[in-house]
């Protein structure tokens, strides 16, 4: 994402990066970055709390008028629980990504219908 | 307790497994920057995320290096958003996809007077692209006409 920002922003558009993982961020170095110390697969907060998801989108976005300087990341205050045990198992053992297969992976069947019957022909003198 | 350092862990995981070391990013090259030039009550607000979000009746991600993006109308019930991706436990972004696709949060600010609106579409691509060529030949430059079309005034960027 360090990539897009710093293309978006060298056409002239602002952005801020909300990220969960501290190190990358640093290492791709957008222009600016707000971290969340949440798991990953919640960079913008936990699931059902729409109140904490709108305080943290609030705090976060604030950081377009704070921020002065190019590569500034700013850690934001929430902690995901009261004990951190969730740090200690991230990606730490095994593997549990799934094949990186190349046709589209629907979320359900439904999907895939709805999808294929929209498609447009796949004979271009069909059209 | 310190932020997990993934570049490491992730490493040292996948060398004990037997993979090829992953070519993490490392841009040392100061970020170009664009300055703020209106209040954020006044900005129109773009975004994109890789998450791997769709909605119902749009052509689902792959998960192969897949720099396609999809337009995510910023009316959109949320109920018919859905997630697909390799990497990440999808079982809480399908339950509410606003955990890695802000878009109730956002509409909320709108109303609140706290931004000034949402561009009229925000866009979803898919994640663990591990071509930074590709990203940035083919990628990012979509990502850029959209939201230079889309008219939005400053993006928010959420990966995963």
């Amino acid at each position: 994402m360090g990539l897009v920002a710093r293309s978006a922003e060298a056409a002239g558009i602002p952005t801020l990066c909300l990220a969960s993982a501290l190190d990358i961020t640093r290492a791709v170095n957008p222009p600016r970055a707000a971290f969340l110390d949440f798991p990953l697969g919640h960079t913008a907060g936990k699931p059902g709390d729409p109140e904490l998801q709108r305080t943290i989108l609030a705090d976060a976005l604030s950081s377009f008028a704070s921020m002065a300087a190019p590569g500034t990341v700013r850690a934001l205050p929430y902690r995901w629980s009261e004990d951190e045990d969730w740090k200690a198992k991230a990606f730490a053992e095994g593997d549990d990504r799934t094949a990186r297969v190349d046709t589209p992976q629907y979320q359900t069947e439904e999907d895939r219908r709805k999808a294929e019957g929209n498609s447009p022909p796949s004979c271009p003198v069909c059209r | 307790m310190a932020p997990v350092d993934y570049i490491p862990r992730i490493r040292d995981n996948y060398a004990r497994l037997g993979y090829k070391p992953y070519n993490w990013v490392f841009n040392g090259i100061p970020p170009p920057w664009a300055p703020l030039a209106k209040p954020l009550s006044e900005c129109r607000l773009g975004l994109a995320a890789s998450g791997g979000v769709y909605v119902t009746g749009q052509v689902a991600f792959h998960h192969k290096d897949d720099t396609s993006i999809r337009d995510i109308p910023t009316d959109v019930d949320t109920k018919d958003l859905r997630a697909t991706h390799f990497a990440y436990d999808l079982s809480v972004a399908r339950r509410d996809p606003n955990v890695v696709f802000p878009i109730d949060p956002l509409r909320r600010l709108v109303r609140e007077g706290f931004l000034g609106a949402l561009a009229g579409t925000f866009q979803s691509f898919m994640g663990g692209i591990y071509s930074t060529r590709r990203v940035s030949e083919e990628l990012a430059p979509k990502l850029v006409s959209r939201f230079l079309e889309e008219k939005a005034d400053i993006v928010l960027l959420v990966p995963v």
